[in-house]
């Protein structure tokens, strides 16, 4: 579904991905992992045109679109959460789903609100609040509904975990899988939590400093020794 | 606040030590700011060369006073209030009563006060009323400043609930007193010209009140909705008059034919402009909107053949009724307004009829604008305004979105500057400055950037205050800048600053947002 050969992208002088090659599956979870500064959400970004790749292929369903302006590569199928979340915080929790849904068909926009508040029923709740308003977790919530209200077919989901309560986190990475499981979503996970994110996964990746050391299944990965001792332990 | 960090040191000294300090200091500043703009004044009689009368006692009252208050006010930072209410209070009453006593030119309160007979000595500080109000106005801040504090000591600083509370509250009061005050304006604009008091000067006043209501929603749509900073957006209105100016004097179009060809124009002129600057953002692209404001006016002065240069253009044709004119004296054969309604003649009926048509567009702009919130286009604006890259994420192409915006504010913008021209007759490049850009975008920070009711308050507060001000001559301008410091202190947020939420969710009783957000 997504290829990615070759992909350098700089931010100035500095190569942040030097060489990227990477491939994700239709129905996957795919995550890659790695320390902060690694160039993760670089590679989400760059996969959405901001920053630009340089030089290599970001293929799409068949199409090229590393060279495309980033709203047009987020009007072929592909949707994103942001790192931090960015939700409109002065809009409500339904006029930020709204905002999801700019560029879907308008008569699927009932539907698709009750699909996203069947899978975030707390959201439901608080349809008529301010953004800015919602807990931590009812943000990255409605973060990834926004997301989903695009109709997308791969969904891209940076640090979903940040700055979350363990529980939330569970609850999250829970909802993630089912929304692969029931609705066949392809997803491409970002994240700084290994253990939660690898057993979620289908696959996964490891970065440092820019450049894919390591890949496999999540269960080969998580029994990795080398991963083991960078991500896994001590930190937890 | 930097006087408090200062003193900081291993032994804080006295509270007193500091505000007097900061006394002596204000003093100063005082002295050397007023004793040459307010100790001398020129005057010129007649048959005489220009001379100059002294006020040294005022410069004295001001350095005196003015350090006293900010001496009240520094000790209620040290938790000193008493003397800041009691000087306060004093300061207000002995100033700002019978100041405004001597405005009113009431002769009886001699009795209690001070007499404004100017034979008389005069135990009011300054000479002139209007100065003394202003001074009592602000002793009024420094016993409120005192009475604050007194308040804070005894409640306790403000926890985050309490305050966002306080904000949703005050949030409801503005979206109920809009949805009044709405309709309300509306109707009272409607009947006025038909009460006792619509005389032809009132209407006048009215019709520039409206231009500018009609203005401050085209620029609401850019600085409000779409969150763009325009500093030049005068530009837009002077093509619009320039437009329909030409379109008259040179090819005999009348005003209604000429309406959309300016407006459209404008929108081309906002699109020409934007399509470069609004990759800009902040600061920069009102650097650059300002510029823009400038670079028309200076071709507007230059173009001479064009244009006319500074001369400007006259002899542009009058606004007509939908093709009759309103001539005393029509062509034979031919109808005029009077004649076609079967009324005695008056001039004032084209001043009513550009009253209605004004107020007509600018509610058309009104509706415009609330319907676009409504739909996808508006609700990107919002959204542009909060998070530009989360919009681009969602696949808005946010140059497209703002340009949109910007052509839409400067069609109103047009629309309104032909109106401008068919009621002047006369356009020149003197009624474009920066100044009316500036008090266009002072009506929409005022009235509550999105607000249309508040543009609206704005707009009758900021252009007809200094009308009806006229009388106090001298003082119009420092009594309009005044009310202006007050609203932003007061009002921070603009007078009725709220945000409707552009969907409900219908059928379901979800709480409104606001006390949603009060309850959490």
């Amino acid at each position: 579904m997504l290829n990615i050969s070759r992909v350098h992208t700089f931010y100035g002088h500095i190569e942040a991905l030097k060489g990227i090659d990477m491939e994700i599956k239709q129905g996957e979870i795919v995550t890659l992992i790695g320390a902060n500064g690694a160039g993760k959400s670089t590679l989400l970004m760059t996969i959405c045109g901001t920053p630009r790749a340089r030089s290599g292929r970001i293929v799409f369903e068949g199409k090229d679109i590393a060279q495309l302006p980033t709203y047009e590569i987020m009007r072929l199928g592909i949707a994103q959460s942001p790192e931090g979340r960015r939700i409109f915080p002065r809009m409500t929790v339904q006029e930020n789903l709204r905002m999801g849904a700019i560029t879907a068909d308008a008569q699927y926009f009932e539907q698709d609100l009750e699909r996203v508040f069947t899978i975030f029923p707390r959201l439901k709740e608080r349809a008529g609040q301010r953004g800015g308003t919602l807990s931590g977790g009812e943000q990255q919530m409605l973060a990834i509904a926004r997301a989903l209200m695009s109709r997308p077919r791969l969904l891209l989901l940076d640090e979903p975990s940040l700055g979350l309560a363990p529980i939330i986190v569970r609850q999250i990475f829970s909802t993630i899988k089912e929304i692969n499981r029931q609705q066949g979503m392809t997803v491409f996970l970002v994240e700084q939590n290994a253990n939660h994110a690898l057993k979620l996964a289908h696959r996964g990746y490891v970065m440092v400093n820019g450049v894919i050391t390591l890949s496999g299944t999540g269960q080969e990965l998580l029994s990795n020794a080398e991963v083991r001792a960078a991500y896994l332990e001590g930190g937890h | 606040m930097t006087d408090m960090t200062l003193s900081a040191g291993p032994k804080a000294p006295s509270p007193l030590v500091e505000a007097a300090k900061d006394a002596v200091f204000a003093a100063i500043l005082v002295f050397l700011l007023s004793w040459l703009m307010i100790g001398y004044q020129t005057q010129v009689l007649q048959g005489q060369p220009m001379s100059y009368v002294t006020r040294y006692s005022d410069v004295l009252w001001a350095v005196f006073l003015i350090p006293a208050g900010r001496f009240l006010m520094t000790l209620t930072r040290f938790d000193r209030t008493l003397p800041a209410v009691i000087g306060g209070a004093l300061g207000f009453i002995y100033l700002f009563i019978p100041g405004v006593l001597g405005v009113l030119e009431v002769p009886v309160y001699g009795e209690f006060f001070v007499t404004v007979d100017p034979l008389q000595p005069d135990i009011l500080p300054f000479e002139q009323p209007m100065v003394n109000v202003i001074f009592g106005i602000g002793a009024f801040f420094v016993l409120a400043a005192g009475l604050r504090a007194r308040r804070k000591k005894t409640v306790g600083a403000q926890t985050l609930e309490v305050r966002e509370a306080a904000e949703a509250r005050q949030a409801r009061i503005s979206k109920n007193l809009s949805s009044i005050l709405g309709p309300l304006l509306i109707a009272v604009a409607l009947i006025i010209p038909f009460t006792p008091w619509g005389d032809r000067k009132l209407v006048d006043t009215l019709i520039l009140v409206m231009t500018y209501v009609m203005l401050g929603w085209g620029l609401n749509i850019v600085v409000g909705l779409a969150g763009l900073l325009d500093l030049g957006y005068v530009a837009f209105y002077a093509v619009g008059a320039y437009t329909y100016a030409k379109l008259s004097i040179d090819l005999g179009l009348d005003f209604w034919a000429s309406l959309p060809i300016a407006g459209a124009i404008a929108a081309t002129f906002g699109v020409a402009l934007g399509f470069p600057v609004l990759r800009l953002r902040g600061d920069y692209l009102a650097i650059v909107t300002l510029g823009f404001g400038e670079i028309i006016r200076i071709i507007l002065i230059n173009w001479q053949i064009f244009t006319g240069g500074p001369n400007g253009l006259g002899n542009i044709a009058k606004i007509d009724f939908f093709g009759i004119p309103f001539e005393r004296n029509p062509k034979e054969g031919e109808l005029a307004f009077h004649t076609l309604f079967g009324l005695d003649f008056s001039p004032v009926h084209r001043i009513y009829f550009l009253y209605y048509v004004i107020i007509a567009l600018a509610l058309v702009t009104n509706f415009v604008t609330i319907r676009l919130r409504r739909m996808p286009i508006g609700r990107a604006w919002e959204a542009l305004r909060e998070d530009e890259t989360a919009c681009r994420a969602l696949g808005i192409n946010p140059t497209n979105t703002k340009l949109t915006a910007f052509a839409l504010g400067a069609m109103f913008a047009g629309f309104a500057g032909s109106f401008f021209a068919t009621r002047q007759g006369f356009v020149s490049p003197e009624s474009f400055t920066f100044i009316e850009s500036a008090v266009i975008l002072a009506i929409v920070v005022l009235g509550g950037m999105g607000s249309q009711v508040g543009v609206a308050l704005a707009a009758i507060l900021l252009i007809g205050l200094p009308e009806v001000l006229r009388e106090l001559s001298l003082y119009r301008m420092l009594v309009f800048g005044g009310v202006m410091v007050l609203i932003m202190l007061l009002r921070p947020k603009g007078l009725l600053s709220f945000r409707v939420p552009t969907i409900q969710l219908h059928g379901k009783k979800a709480l409104p947002p606001t006390t949603a957000g009060a309850v959490k």
